[in-house]
């Protein structure tokens, strides 16, 4: 049922994933406006962060093999999604409770927004490109790589520059923060690495004292 | 080299994203892809994956000193290998004889003629552990007589015309004892030798027996960090003890139909021939420039897996190289016991052989000497003391045919070939590479565009692409026409159909 109500929440959606498009190209006013002004939406992120991996998933298929040559053999696509995924996770939980404790304004929420919306030029550019790869010969594949690379440097340069407005930092004090970030997200990895693997030994041990116990009763 | 190096990256961050699940959950069980046992052929596809292939060469004997008709064996230090015609001759090093033999038919060989020394008004008329025999087109036999410190021209009914002797160089060591161990000569009676311990290259004479240089030196290689350790930071006592950066030695030669040298290395480090800094195998011009072409998707180096097991250590160690004359060429691996034969682009057709006491196979670090007779191989291991023969199958046949025929601009019949070569092995890059090519010269591009996609062949995908894209265009160019005018002109269009009706709706005449 298409209630009034249900078309105002889909309009406030489609404007809110328009102003990722005025993000792209207005990082600073953009960023400003997105927490600011409440201007964005779980929404519109969550649908930026699924075109992300979308478009990182069709890249396999259906780019030529003259540009990204695929093994298939080794392809898990659940990997392909966490190695997305995963590092926004910790990017955003890193980066929130470093700031956090530092004057950073931005909230959990609000970077995780910030961050999905400055993703969007790499499926902006990476879907022509799927289309154009299969239009080039191997002479060509130039114009076809500095593409790729401009979508990742634009995408790294806007998580800086958002995350600088959000959390209304001076130009260098972002920057340290965005080094410092990176190595929170370092330190989480370690700890989840000693956390598994201490899960997996503490497992083990009961999986061996359970068998253990079974052969003595037998 | 970039492109392997490109292949492995991919690999890599496969294998990389595959270690970030054992992180997020070690306790999963990963099935190690255990590589199966390889069988006696095999060649690498595009990822450098084994894939296993039909034998392209089958064993037609392996003959003994009884079966070749020898009262005395021939020594286990036995080195050289020459098909002359339907004769060849073996340079039995330990007891100082060449020994002649003739293949009478497909399988049977007889012992023509052995040979301890020659006619001559010369000193010495006997060989001291001969290395390397040759016959060069003229028919001039030369010797290379190792412990004589000579290498020695005959005519061809073994009367001794001249000989070769230390080079004349400042360069070299006054003490240095002249030991050539291989030679080849080519028509004009030039001699180009390779002797123990001088590392400057290929020793070449003019006919006339004088020195006239060093041909084809391989580069030196050596790390940035040895360098800087050893010229600025070691002390002058560690520097003495520490081993030269010289070049290494070839370990043998072959003239080819061309006259262009063949020459081979077997002792590289396996990081410089990854890295691309040396080279396994070279083919000298007269200037001594490598023209190897090295198409292939990984360097003529033998085996690219170098790891330590099974008893092998590092990369394959080249000591042998035979060419055909559709430069086809085959090395010879004494570390595994392996031949690989290469094709002119130095795309490796196959490799196959291994280490042990079954016929095909061969014994452990002694260098194999290898020639060839036709498309059959005939391979000498010095260990075994045997011969071996090997003959093409109609796998191997149908690769050289098809080879044959693109060569000789029958691309419809290569095209055939490469499909029957397909038929029999279904993992073969190079029949669907070759089915393409062949395709490409018949201008049946989009044909050809599916073969090569399927095995990853870019080079010649791009070049069927450019072609289809061309023909593509020009049929369809009113299409793209109509497109590019509606994309262009209707926005256009719109926009002015709204400013008249924007301006028939603000017009002051209709305001009342």
């Amino acid at each position: 049922m298409l209630t009034s109500a249900r078309i105002e929440a889909f309009k406030r959606y489609w404007k809110s994933f328009k102003f990722a498009f005025y993000c792209a190209t207005h990082p600073i006013d953009g960023f400003w406006d997105l927490t600011h002004e409440k201007r964005g939406t779980y929404a519109a992120a969550n649908t930026i962060l699924f075109l992300t991996i979308l478009a990182r998933i069709m890249k396999l298929q259906f780019t030529s093999f003259v540009v990204d040559p695929v093994y298939w053999e080794d392809i898990n696509i659940f990997l392909y999604i966490a190695s997305i995924v995963f590092p926004l996770a910790i990017w955003v939980v890193g980066n929130w409770a470093l700031t956090t404790l530092f004057d950073g304004k931005g909230r959990l929420g609000q970077v995780y927004i910030a961050t999905c919306y400055c993703m969007l030029p790499y499926p902006l550019i990476q879907f022509p490109l799927i289309i154009l790869s299969n239009m080039v010969t191997k002479d060509e594949m130039q114009f076809h790589t500095t593409l790729s690379a401009v979508s990742l440097i634009w995408v790294l340069v806007w998580i800086v520059f958002a995350m600088g407005q959000i959390h209304e930092y001076s130009f260098g004090k972002n920057i340290l923060f965005t080094i410092a970030s990176l190595f929170a997200m370092l330190v989480i990895v370690f700890i989840l690495l000693l956390f598994f693997s201490m899960i997996s030994q503490g497992v083990a041990y009961f999986i061996s004292f359970g068998k253990e116990a079974l052969f003595r009763m037998s | 080299m970039k492109k392997i190096q490109a292949k492995k990256l991919v690999k890599r961050l496969s294998a990389l994203v595959a270690s970030a699940v054992i992180l997020a959950g070690s306790s999963l069980a990963f099935p190690l892809t255990a590589q199966a046992e390889s069988k006696y052929t095999y060649c690498y596809d595009y990822w450098g994956d084994v894939q296993d292939s039909p034998d392209a060469y089958e064993v037609v004997g392996v003959y003994t000193a009884a079966d070749m008709g020898l009262e005395k064996p021939i020594s286990n230090t036995a080195s050289g290998l020459t098909v002359v015609g339907n004769y060849f001759y073996i340079c039995d090093t330990g007891n100082n004889r060449i020994v002649q033999f003739e293949r009478i038919d497909r399988e049977h060989i007889a012992f023509v003629k052995e040979y301890t020394g020659f006619k001559g008004n010369v000193e010495v008329t006997t060989f001291n552990k001969p290395n390397d025999f040759q016959i060069n087109e003229e028919g001039y036999i030369f010797i290379a007589d190792t412990d004589n410190n000579r290498v020695v021209k005959l005519d061809p009914d073994w009367n001794y015309m001249m000989e070769f002797t230390k080079p004349t160089d400042n360069s070299l060591d006054a003490e240095l004892v002249f030991q050539p161990t291989k030679l080849v000569a080519d028509s004009a009676g030039r001699v180009y030798c390779i002797a123990t311990g001088i590392n400057k290259g290929v020793i070449k004479y003019e006919a006339d027996g004088s020195f006239s240089g060093f041909v084809g030196a391989t580069p030196v290689v050596y790390k940035l960090w040895d360098y800087i350790w050893k010229r600025f930071l070691s002390t002058a006592a560690q520097r003495e003890k520490m081993v030269s950066f010289v070049p290494t030695e070839y370990s043998n030669l072959y003239l080819d139909h061309d006259g262009f040298i063949y020459a081979c290395s077997s002792g590289l480090a396996e990081e410089d021939l990854k890295s691309g800094a040396a080279k396994a195998v070279r083919r000298l011009n007269l200037m001594g420039s490598d023209i190897l072409i090295q198409n292939g998707e990984f360097p003529v180096y033998g085996d690219i897996y170098m790891g330590n097991g099974g008893g092998y250590t590092g990369c394959s160690k080249i000591v042998d190289v035979t060419a055909f004359d559709n430069d086809v060429y085959v090395l010879c691996d004494k570390e595994r016991g392996r031949l690989f034969t290469y094709d002119s682009q130095g795309r490796l057709l196959f490799a196959f052989g291994g280490k042990g006491n079954i016929d095909g196979y061969f014994m452990k670090d002694q260098p194999i000497a290898l020639d060839h007779m036709g498309y059959d191989l005939i391979a000498l291991d010095s260990v075994s003391r045997t011969i071996t023969m090997f003959t093409p199958t109609e796998y191997g046949k149908l690769i050289y045919q098809a080879i044959d025929q693109f060569d000789a601009g029958q691309y419809e019949d290569s095209g055939k070939s490469w499909q029957a070569v397909m038929d029999l092995n279904g993992n073969y890059d190079l029949a669907y590479i070759g089915v393409g090519r062949a395709l490409l010269r018949q201008e049946r591009y989009k044909e050809a565009l599916n073969y090569f996609e399927l095995k990853y062949d870019d080079d010649n995908y791009s070049k069927a692409f450019k072609q289809y894209r061309k023909e593509w265009v020009e049929e369809h160019i009113l299409v793209i026409f109509i497109v590019v005018f509606a994309i262009l002109i209707i926005p256009m269009i719109i926009g002015r159909i709204g400013k008249i009706k924007y301006e028939i709706d603000t017009a002051d005449i209709f305001k009342f």
